[in-house]
């Protein structure tokens, strides 16, 4: 087990390492998003109610948006010089190789995301942290859902030439149960309603979605990589 | 036991057969240079050696054991096309990364060793997109050579190598061989292949025309094989 979560550690470091020095994806994904919260502020009257009701869902769509840049480059950084290559020929398993990229691009993706909350606060007159450590919670849950799937997808069209077209095609149709809890619960979240009763169900379904999709995408990932 | 065993392996791309029933064996410590031309199943049937893809039909057995065998695939060296090495990290830093994904004890000084061994100890931290051509074919025999493992797949390694990488990967194959390696090379460099081969292959069309030991005559006259079994 410890030598499962070295490999993992070691594949997380080197995504990370490799992007922070060349900051493609992250600094794309972070304009992006900011651009996008900025349009949308000017075709929306920030101090209207509706804004803010609708707000939750237009952050999460942002997030999953800006979020597919990220996850296209995961498994694309590996075709320049045949990377890819040398990590299916080296003794770990597909599972160590995925669970690293993930934990690389929920580490981008939770610092996208972290940037662009208070912006976004800022543009539509919103105040998020009302109930900070729920909506940090509903936060994690959600770019997880998004991570796994993503990662997962990136592995998929690794390898055809439309990737960046196909990973949002094929991500969101599946993503959907999961972008509809979190966009749910940051709704209320940020209207100032807690979890309770009412929205509970949206959270137990993103915990689900996160556990089932994980361990589908552990189980599958050697198969997708290799055939 | 043979090092390398192929039987019966074939390939299908769609409904094309990249390779038609391939048998062959590479004893410990042969070196087997599998020729033919572009097109005839070299790149694919190391490839699938390598366990980056799974025959159609029929089985590749590396020391036994199936390629993709965790314990097997610390055995294989693998050198491709591509170097695959990763641009935006240091010399050091990628021959450390894999040295820990094959759990070598001491992962850096293992990269720092073989650095050296192929001439780029100066260069250690230098990011790998500033190096020159051969620079960076040097670190890629390195990466393959790392793990010290006991079956060399090599596909086209010669190709596009400076002076110097020749000299290096011919010296690092010669110590291989002479400590009971085995070696596996697809080869368009006929003279190179032949001067380290014991045994040779060629493929015609995915399938095995001539596969036997290497001869004087072949050394003498590289395009022997391909006159005499191949398309001429």
């Amino acid at each position: 087990m410890t030598g499962f979560l070295r490999q993992v550690a070691v594949i997380a470091a080197k995504d990370l390492r490799a992007e922070l020095r060349t900051k493609e994806a992250i600094n794309g994904s972070l304009a992006f998003s900011l651009v996008i919260l900025l349009l949308f502020s000017f075709a929306f009257d920030p101090t209207g109610d509706t804004t803010r009701e609708i707000s939750g869902g237009l952050l999460w769509i942002v997030f999953a948006f800006a979020g597919t840049l990220i996850l296209n480059r995961s498994f694309a950084r590996e075709l320049p010089n045949d990377c890819l290559d040398a990590l299916i020929a080296a003794p770990i398993s597909g599972a160590a190789l995925f669970l690293g990229k993930a934990i690389a691009n929920y580490v981008l993706l939770l610092a996208m995301e972290l940037i662009s909350l208070p912006v976004f606060g800022i543009f539509y007159n919103v105040r998020w942290t009302g109930q900070f450590p729920e909506l940090m919670l509903v936060l994690l849950l959600g770019t997880w859902a998004l991570t796994v799937l993503g990662t997962m997808t990136s592995a998929l069209t690794v390898n055809i030439r439309l990737r960046e077209v196909m990973l949002p095609l094929l991500t969101y149709p599946v993503l959907v149960p999961a972008l509809m809890g979190a966009m749910q619960l940051t709704m209320a979240l940020i209207a100032g309603k807690p979890i309770d009763a009412d929205n509970v169900m949206w959270l137990k379904m993103l915990i689900g979605f996160d556990v089932i999709y994980t361990a589908v995408s552990l189980v599958l990932v050697e198969t997708v990589l290799v055939g | 036991m043979s090092a390398v065993a192929v039987d019966g392996v074939w390939k299908f791309y769609g409904d094309y057969p990249a390779l038609r029933d391939v048998r062959l064996d590479a004893a410990a410590g042969a070196c087997l240079a599998l020729i033919g031309r572009n097109g005839a199943g070299k790149t694919t049937l190391l490839r699938i050696m390598a366990g980056f893809s799974r025959p159609g039909r029929g089985e590749v057995r590396i020391c036994g054991t199936a390629p993709r065998d965790t314990a097997t695939r610390r055995r294989i060296g693998f050198l491709g096309h591509g170097i695959s090495v990763y641009d935006e990290l240091s010399a050091i830093e990628n021959l450390t990364l894999f040295a820990r994904l094959y759990g070598l004890q001491e992962p850096r000084q293992a990269a720092a060793e073989w650095l050296e061994r192929t001439g780029l100890e100066r260069v250690a931290n230098g990011l790998v997109r500033e190096f020159s051509r051969g620079m960076r074919q040097r670190l890629a025999v390195a990466r393959a050579f790392l793990h010290n493992p006991s079956v060399l797949l090599l596909d086209e390694p010669f190709t596009a190598l400076d002076d110097r990488a020749i000299a290096v990967l011919q010296r690092l194959l010669r110590e291989a061989l002479a400590e009971g390696k085995t070696v596996v090379m697809s080869t368009h460099q006929l003279r190179e292949a032949l001067e380290l081969a014991t045994d040779v292959a060629l493929l015609n069309r995915g399938r095995v025309a001539f596969a036997g030991p290497r001869t004087a005559e072949m050394v003498a006259d590289p395009g022997f094989l391909y006159a005499r079994y191949g398309e001429g």
